[in-house]
């Protein structure tokens, strides 16, 4: 059996217990994340996702349930739980919010500082993780505010990377983005990851994307795992994904619009690479036969 | 966490508490606060103690939501006791070393907490059973003879109401971005004093930027809906008091003058 890098055990949160607010967020989570793996959590909203990820890093605390990092309980003690968010950084949702230094270069920064190391150490950490998210070095003594949301995001995600984690976990990276900025976002973590080779947790709401790039789906619904799987098998049931509120990525319903009206167009299809073989295919045989 | 505060929070319910007119719970509130500051003696904070049950009873609000909300206080509250408790004239109780208990002490101290107390307890019950929007109409409608020598009455309850619907917004995006400090190894719990408040800037900037930023925002959206003020702008829930609202007076003020006459004629 693979080892597990993260694994939460009947994870439970309730939001403002013993009020009449109280609301449960997620009930009995059990995942197993498996290192080096990109999964990707899928979910509509209020599902429980960003609830979840907060737990993998000790942000929140479950209100029963067990998260286990390399197989030690994350909330053991005060300094077990304090050092695991430099092992599993979290990149929140809109992460622009956050920056607060005068400088992009001293907001990057702020994480490595934190985990005490030396001013070289922490120039190394900066240089590398600016140079992921495509942030250059021109920008380094700009303050955050000047820059723009794309730009912003970007030095968010850097400000995690630069702790180098084991595990980066992002909470819907590409949310309020364009087309291109989500695209390169999306480029730049696939990057990272092949070159620092650590396991990757992305929420997203873009199942082209979940199916592009992830190894894994996870798909939340109601605060509960509704399916877990390789994105073959979660989207080959379309139906229970469109019953939850979801969607199939585009190529895959492009996919099944060509094979109602009669061409021979492959089942599982659902990146538009593989939609762009099998159509082009499908032209070279029209060709032959005519 | 932060959310946990219930200090000033609103709980909706369905209670005869909740449906009473806000202007009937605002005088019933400072006839409250009146004849607490009336009573001196055990009887009136009797009247007081049981009044305030009564009242907590009605609103259906558990003692638990009431110890959590009197925690932050519990120092003030405590402080004022003892500071009452041995520094009091009087008739010796207990003596040693430097401290010494008198008989007037111990009854000063024991009323001074209660009256904070219930202080508390009293402007709790408003705030957790009138919801925001109806606090500030209430409270605009009780100050509007003072819009005739000129007091911008309905811009202060605009105010008002803004504050108050943004408190938990505030709260909220502070319990964010701390997170997502935290996540990057922000420590705000331990360390001495400067440190700790050191530690607060990368939380006050974004809290102070994001702050401004919805200030604006909020500008912008009220003006490209022509919102320009009070004069002639009408309202879409209309107060209106009924016959549980004039129960209440009656009782309220029967409370109070109960209380008033029991000092006066010192009962
Ligand atoms: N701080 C909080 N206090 C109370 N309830 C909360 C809090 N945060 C989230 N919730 C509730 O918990 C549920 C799960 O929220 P969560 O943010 O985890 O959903 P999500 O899957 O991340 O949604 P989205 O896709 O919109 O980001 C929601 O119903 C939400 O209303
Ligand atoms: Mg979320």
């Amino acid at each position: 059996m693979e080892t597990a890098i993260l694994e939460t055990i009947a994870l439970r949160h309730v939001y403002s217990a013993g009020t009449p607010f109280e609301k449960t967020a997620i009930g009995c989570v059990d995942v197993r994340i498996n290192k080096g793996e990109l999964v990707a959590l899928i979910g509509h909203t209020g599902s429980g996702k960003s609830t979840f990820v907060q737990h993998l890093n000790g942000l929140l605390k479950p209100t029963s349930g067990q998260v286990l990092y390399n197989g030690t309980d994350i909330f053991a003690d005060k300094k077990t739980t304090h050092n695991i968010r430099y092992k599993v950084g979290l990149v929140f949702q809109y992460p622009e919010y956050q920056l607060f230094e005068e400088t992009v270069y001293k907001d990057i920064a702020f994480g490595p500082k934190n985990m005490k190391l030396s001013d070289a150490e922490i120039d190394d950490c900066v240089r590398e993780a600016a140079r992921f998210v495509g942030v250059g070095e021109e920008l380094f003594e700009k303050s955050p505010l000047e820059l723009s949301g794309g730009q912003k995001r970007r030095v968010a995600i850097a400000g995690v990377i630069a702790m180098r984690p084991e595990v980066l976990v992002l909470d819907e990276p590409t949310a309020g983005l364009d087309p291109k900025g989500c695209d390169e976002i999306i480029n730049n973590i696939l990057e990272y990851r092949k070159q620092s080779g650590s396991t990757v947790i992305l929420v997203t709401h873009s199942m082209d994307d979940a199916a592009r790039i992830a190894d894994r789906l996870i798909v939340f619904s109601e605060g509960g795992i509704f399916m877990d799987g390789s994105p073959h098998e979660v989207f080959s049931r379309t139906e229970d994904i469109l019953r939850i509120g979801l969607d199939i990525p585009a190529p895959t319903a492009i996919a099944e619009k060509l094979r109602k009206l009669g061409l021979p167009v492959p089942e599982g299809i659902y990146t538009s690479e593989h939609l762009k073989d099998a159509v082009l295919s499908i032209k070279k045989g029209g060709c032959t036969n005519a | 966490m932060l959310k946990d505060v219930t200090l000033g929070q609103y709980f909706p319910g369905d209670t005869a508490a909740h449906r009473l007119d806000p202007r009937t719970k605002l005088v019933g509130v400072l006839i409250f606060i009146i004849a607490l500051f009336s009573a001196v003696n055990w009887i009136s904070y009797g009247i007081m103690l049981a009044v305030t049950i009564a009242c907590i009873a009605i609103s259906k609000i558990s003692i638990k939501t009431i110890t959590k909300g009197l925690k932050p206080l519990v120092v003030i509250i405590i402080l004022t006791g003892l500071l009452n408790l041995f520094y009091t004239q009087g008739d010796v109780l207990i003596s040693f070393w430097v401290i010494t208990i008198t008989k007037q002490g111990l009854k000063r101290a024991l009323f001074m907490t209660s009256r904070i107390i219930l202080l508390i307890c009293g402007t709790f019950l408003l705030t957790y059973t009138t919801s925001p929007v109806a606090l500030t109409s209430g409270l605009e409608r009780l100050l509007k003879p003072l819009s005739k020598i000129k007091v911008p009455v309905h811009e202060m309850s605009m105010m008002m109401s803004m504050a108050l619907r943004f408190i938990p917004t505030l709260i909220e995006e502070t319990d964010k971005i701390m997170s997502a400090q935290k996540a990057r190894g922000a420590d705000f719990e331990t360390g001495s004093l400067a440190q700790r408040a050191k530690a607060l800037l990368p939380l006050l900037v974004p809290l102070f930027v994001s702050s401004f930023r919805r200030a604006d925002e909020l500008a912008v959206a009220m003006e490209s809906r022509c919102y320009h003020g009070g004069s002639g702008r009408t309202a879409m829930k209309r107060l209106k008091m009924g016959s549980i609202d004039y129960l209440a007076f009656t009782l309220g003020f029967i409370m109070m003058f109960g209380v008033i006459a029991l000092a006066y004629f010192g009962l």
